[in-house]
């Protein structure tokens, strides 16, 4: 079963990209749950399905489709409707939350748009929606490659003044930290990995790799760190069961991956509670 | 008398043509423990804005250190306890240790990392506010009383001159209210750190600081303790512009 994943190239992009993403997704993840954002995954997410509509809508009709690949297209729509949810914040401040709602939206009209302009679509549509095993192209993970080193570089290096916006916004703008600038190249990340893991587990179920497996670690880690580490291994062991159990029951591996991860939650929270009430037995005694 | 190290010359602020601050001049010296009280409204976290640089004043000028405001960079001699830092999201996965070194991050500068330096200035931080053991404590699971500890140790490890505490017992509990001022006290008398505190508890204040600031858009009151305990009750009240009685206790 796994050796068909080295045997075959494309269930070899798969799972190297499976990898990747199970890296990055949960490692950036954890600083959106932290930071009460986790819904921009979501909006993002709906922003890069309007954008790989229009991709699959300029191979359909017109010859740009070469160029600008779904990919492409979705990753540019993603890193864009990021800077306009920044937009958005600043001007309702007292309302930031409003920012997704009017971006998800936005990113779901615009998709209904184009996917009707082409008439509708063939399967290559459900594939983006609920990930594929078969979808990823050699030149696709390389993307994911770029994308994995540019995220890893980052975090490395600005990882302290991430985690002091995170923490406390107003302690670190009256240290003198750039939250703005900061803030923004975190949002635009964001963006790229988003586009980056729809190939593997799809649209509608992206934000779940970057939530679920860090709502697992937060329950059960001692410090900031250890709650990245727990949230990238949580993240891996997801991705690697739920390819591989996706590839042999025939089902689009989102669908496994996000099972997978919600196991892994109610593990930990059984863990926790368990722990709770053995170290509460030997208060009372 | 020691030298001033903040001082302010006919400071006003003012949000949209409703005065927060007017003509403010004051200075604070070296080594004192300043009681900074007035009512809701009367301009006291301008005041701290202004002197944290969040705010430009729009008249007067303010000095930092012999520095003009617009020139001072040495941000690292201000400590700051915010009167929101005991409302941070408690269920944050992050260790007293963390929460410690971002009291590091500025002073570090952007590209660069924590060294083994940094990690014994961590230490020894979390030690002078006696809290040690926890060091590897997710800062959620301790009592508001000894966050707020941490949070003066987050101010203390870059080595401030001067440490703003803005209302920082907000929330917590008598007992751990009294260890606290035991803390500022050691804090201004063994370490020779100069004090900002902005309080609603007259009377302790009248206790433990070295000077008392009243502020109500103006500058009504800077003195020391005996001199604002032997003012009126209708002083008080004019400076307040409300009804008050000043009732005077040690915890």
């Amino acid at each position: 079963m796994i050796a068909n994943f080295f045997e075959y190239e494309f269930l070899r992009n798969t799972f190297y990209t499976g990898l990747l993403i199970g890296l990055i997704a949960p490692l950036l993840g954890t600083f959106i749950v932290v930071r009460r954002l986790s819904l921009i995954a979501d909006a993002l997410s709906h922003v890069t399905l309007a954008g790989i509509a229009f991709g699959l809508l300029l191979e359909k009709k017109y010859i740009l489709g070469g160029v600008i690949t779904p990919f492409y297209a979705g990753m540019g729509f993603s890193v864009i409707g990021s800077v306009f949810i920044e937009r958005l914040r600043s001007v309702y401040k007292a309302y930031q939350e409003l920012a997704i709602p009017i971006i998800l939206s936005g990113g779901v009209g615009l998709s209904v748009i184009f996917i009707s302009l082409a008439n509708g679509f063939n399967t290559d549509l459900y594939n983006y929606l609920f990930g594929s095993v078969s979808a990823v192209s050699r030149s696709d993970l390389y993307s994911i490659i770029v994308i994995t080193v540019i995220v890893i570089t980052v975090i490395f290096l600005f990882y302290k003044e991430l985690f002091m916006l995170s923490f406390d916004e107003e302690h670190a703008v009256v240290s003198g930290i750039h939250a703005k600038r900061i803030h923004f190249l975190f949002i635009v990340l964001t963006a790229l990995v988003i586009a980056a893991s729809i190939r593997i587990v799809g649209v509608l179920l992206v934000s779940a790799l970057m939530t679920l497996p860090v709502a697992a670690s937060i329950r059960i880690a001692k410090g900031f760190k250890q709650t990245i580490v727990l949230s990238i291994i949580f993240g891996e062991i997801s991705v690697i069961i739920g390819l591989i159990s996706g590839y042999y029951f025939e089902i689009p591996p989102g669908g496994t991956i996000v099972v997978t991860s919600i196991l892994i939650l109610l593990l930990s929270i059984s863990i926790k509670k368990l722990k709770f009430n053995l170290s509460r037995k030997k208060a009372i005694q | 008398m020691h030298d001033p190290i903040v001082t302010m010359k006919d400071v006003s602020y003012a949000y949209e043509n409703k005065h927060a601050l007017n003509k403010i001049n004051f200075t604070i010296s070296q080594g004192s423990f300043i009681g900074l009280v007035g009512p809701n409204g009367g301009g006291k976290t301008t005041l701290i804005k202004l002197l944290l640089g969040i705010l430009k004043p729009q008249h007067g000028s303010i000095e930092l250190f012999g520095v003009p405001m617009n020139k001072f960079k040495h941000w690292n001699k201000i400590g700051f306890v915010s009167q929101k830092a005991n409302a941070f999201n408690l269920g944050f996965p992050a260790s007293v240790q963390e929460v410690v070194s971002m009291g590091l991050t500025a002073k570090v500068g952007y590209l660069k990392f924590f060294t083994k330096e940094h990690r014994q200035k961590i230490e020894k931080a979390v030690a002078q506010v006696g809290m040690s053991e926890y060091l590897h404590e997710n800062i959620g699971d301790l009592s508001g009383g000894q966050q707020q500890r941490i949070f003066i140790a987050r101010a203390l490890v870059s080595d401030p001159e001067l440490l703003i505490l803005d209302e920082p017992t907000v929330g917590v509990d008598a007992e751990n209210v009294k260890k606290f001022y035991d803390l500022l006290h050691q804090l201004n008398n063994d370490s020779g750190i100069t004090l900002l505190l902005v309080t609603h508890d007259i009377g302790t204040m009248t206790h433990h600081a070295t000077d008392i600031v009243c502020l109500n858009k103006h500058l009504h009151f800077h003195g020391n303790p005996s001199e604002f305990s032997s003012l009126s009750d209708k002083d008080l009240s004019h400076f307040y512009g409300h009804p008050l009685n000043l009732v005077t206790h040690n915890h």
